[in-house]
């Protein structure tokens, strides 16, 4: 079985990422890694070929820097790496960056597509299930659990009261929580294959995409920063006490 | 681009220096100590326990004999294998002294003097964890200089009878496999000693006030008697041990930089928030004279430490090297311990803080692996020709 997944370089997941004038994050120069929400996703299909048999390949698309987030995946014992890196491609949008990793997706025969919920830098959570409708795939997501059995995907999606269990039939897409089991360590040999495993570069001619097809259709025009938290109260024991807290609560809406 | 502030943990950005293999390999380990020992090393220092699961860890992350190739064992670089013993050493020396016995004390010496039976046998094993060494040069009247070792190897028709007792050995209580050198009629040789042979008993050395995350044992040797293929065929004489400690100091070198890390990051922390007098003591300037020699002396180390590896990685490093590396970086890390340990004032005595952990244990790494004295002698007799320790 076939497991391509869909992995991103993200600058320093701890950090605040920088943005440039016109909002964008700013990746060349930074220091990043990858995701740590993909590494569920690589993760899940790992253990999915090691019971199945067949390979994992990762997919980015990104600057150059972004081959770490691939050799991070490739030394966890992903098999192939995909890059897709290409000027025009800066400042991509959710959409386009879809249609880009849809198109590489294609070329080759593949069972399933495997990402993360949402990036921790954009977090925009549209790019998996565009690209699940770009390839006319059924998309099961919020996935803590997965399996397949007779060409048939199950996975588990936690809900409020419970979890759901959602059946699509192979080719599928699903995207992985960080309640999915643990992505492993790297092992020393796994990082040391790392960089004898194969990694195809690609930029938008390979495949087949234009830059004018792919120009932004939406874009940040502003930013506000979180409101810092405020100190808070501490409402010392006294007659007015109960006054002030439901004051207090009534100010909050709570009441 | 943005303009580069110095990072004060890699104030030289000596990171730049290493290549994406080596910080993957550095990345992967400083993560497994942060996830599986700092969490709890304060508390098996304190009841004195090493905790048999997270040697397991470190077998399966690859680190035993992770430098050597073939056997199942990972065949990274010198600077690799440094970097590991930094990011273990920055959690506990007891770590890595583990990793440094079974990878460069006890598998090195089967990888390099064994027959090709003894590699099959032992070195998948150990890499795996399944078997653990130990290593039994030192006796209770012979350290710095073993080659007057008492415990000797007779024949008897085909086999070998060992007889002895060695002193303040790592792992030995734990160990399924001794590696033990003693004097026969030709000179000294290992012997490769299942610790399940009769007449082989270890008794663990209590009350330690350094290493306590790690067993130190004596091994008795009662006429133990060994199959003939129990010998290193590849070497006689003291070469063979010294070989091995030179591989295991060369990993020191690096290691005492990682316990000189840990010290100095909380003392750095500690200073930024720990007010008198209205304001941070890091403001003070005697405090930021202790922290800006502290980090000089990091770089420093670190920057031999690399430079060794590079020389080791070229085929280039000799023992005397390796000598000066040790000498001056445990040293240093020593002092570095004991600065930043006056920089958290009370709070510094405690095992909330990894410092005294480190200033303690740093006193068996002055000592083990030849002492401060000896590295001294043997520079000295490197410069001078002349050898002033015999
Ligand atoms: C925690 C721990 C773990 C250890 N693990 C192992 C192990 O796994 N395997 C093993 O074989 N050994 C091990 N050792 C032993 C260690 O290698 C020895 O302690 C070391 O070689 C020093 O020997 P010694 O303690 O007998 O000191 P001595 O040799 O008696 O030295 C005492 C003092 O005299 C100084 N001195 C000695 N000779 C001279 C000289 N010629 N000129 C100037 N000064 C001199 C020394 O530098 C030192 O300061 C371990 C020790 C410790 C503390």
């Amino acid at each position: 079985m076939n497991v391509v997944v869909l992995v991103k370089y993200v600058p320093d997941p701890q950090g605040t990422p920088e943005l440039d004038d016109a909002f964008l994050v700013v990746r060349e120069g930074t220091e990043g890694a990858l995701d740590p929400g993909d590494e569920y996703a690589v993760e899940a299909g790992l253990r999915l070929v090691e019971t199945h048999g067949g390979e994992v390949t990762l997919l980015t698309m990104g600057p150059e820097t972004a081959s770490a987030a691939l050799r991070k995946g490739l030394s966890m014992g992903a098999h192939a790496g995909v890059h897709v890196v290409d000027p025009a491609l800066r400042g991509s949008d959710a959409l386009a960056t879809a249609r880009v990793l849809a198109a590489a997706v294609r070329r080759r025969p593949f069972d399933l597509v495997l990402a993360g919920v949402e990036s921790t830098d954009g977090s925009t959570g549209t790019v998996p299930m565009t690209v699940a409708q770009l390839l006319e795939l059924p998309s099961a997501t919020f996935a803590r659990a997965l399996s397949v059995e007779d060409g048939v995907l199950r996975i588990e999606r936690p809900t409020d009261l419970g979890f759901d269990v959602v059946e699509a039939p192979l080719p599928a897409l699903a995207t992985v929580t960080g309640s999915a089991p643990e992505p492993r360590y790297p092992t020393l040999k796994g990082i040391m294959q790392a960089k004898q495993k194969p990694v195809e570069r690609l930029a938008l001619a390979d495949l087949g995409l234009s830059a004018e097809a792919l120009a932004p259709t939406q874009r940040v025009v502003g930013l506000t920063r979180a409101q810092e938290r405020a100190a808070g109260e501490v409402i010392q024991a006294g007659e007015d006490t109960a006054k002030r807290i439901v004051d207090l609560l009534a100010e909050a809406k709570v009441l | 681009m943005t303009s580069r502030e110095i990072d004060p943990l890699d104030y030289l950005e000596v990171d730049r220096l290493l290549t994406d293999e080596e910080r993957a390999i550095r990345d992967a380990v400083r993560e497994f100590v942060r996830e599986r020992i700092l969490p709890s090393i304060g508390e098996w220092f304190e009841t004195s326990e090493f905790p048999r699961d997270v040697a397991k860890g470190l077998a399966d992350l690859g680190l035993l004999g992770m430098h050597l190739t073939g056997y199942e064992c990972a065949g990274a670089n010198a600077v690799s294998y440094g970097l590991a013993c930094l990011e273990l050493e920055a959690g506990d020396s007891g770590f890595r002294s583990f990793v440094s016995v079974q990878g460069s004390l006890c598998m090195f010496p089967i990888w390099k003097f064994g027959s090709e039976e003894q590699k099959q046998r032992y070195l998948p094993a150990m890499a795996r964890g399944e078997i653990i060494g130990c290593f039994g040069l030192t006796e209770p009247d012979v350290g710095s200089d073993p080659a007057r070792m008492r415990t000797s190897a007779r024949r008897d028709g085909p086999d070998w009878v060992l007889s002895g007792t060695k002193m303040w050995i790592t792992n030995g209580g734990i160990a399924d496999l001794a590696v033990v050198w003693a004097r026969t009629d030709d000179g000294v040789r290992g012997f490769l000693v299942p610790t399940d042979t009769p007449g082989f008993s270890t008794h663990d050395i209590h009350r330690k006030l350094s290493l306590r995350a790690s067993v130190t044992s004596e091994l008795v040797l009662d006429e133990v008697r060994l199959p003939e293929d129990a010998v290193l065929p590849g070497v006689v004489g003291m070469k063979g041990p010294l070989s091995c400690l030179t591989e295991a100091r060369y990993g020191i070198v690096w290691g005492s930089m990682g316990a000189a890390r840990a010290c100095f990051e909380a003392a750095l922390e500690y200073a930024k928030t720990r007010v008198q007098w209205g304001r941070p003591i890091a403001g003070f300037q005697l405090t930021q004279e202790k922290l800006a020699t502290m980090a000089t002396e990091i770089n420093k180390g670190l920057l031999l430490a690399l430079h060794l590896g590079r020389m080791k990685d070229e085929g280039r490093l000799r023992p005397q090297h390796v000598s000066m590396g040790k000498l001056n970086n445990v040293r240093e890390a020593l002092g570095i311990a004991r600065e930043a340990r006056s920089i958290l004032g009370a709070s510094g005595i405690t095992l909330e803080y990894p410092v005294i952990r480190h200033m303690n244990n740093l006193e068996s790494v002055l000592t083990y692996e030849g002492t401060n004295e000896i590295h001294t002698l043997i520079v000295g007799e490197a410069l001078t020709g002349m050898r002033a320790y015999e």
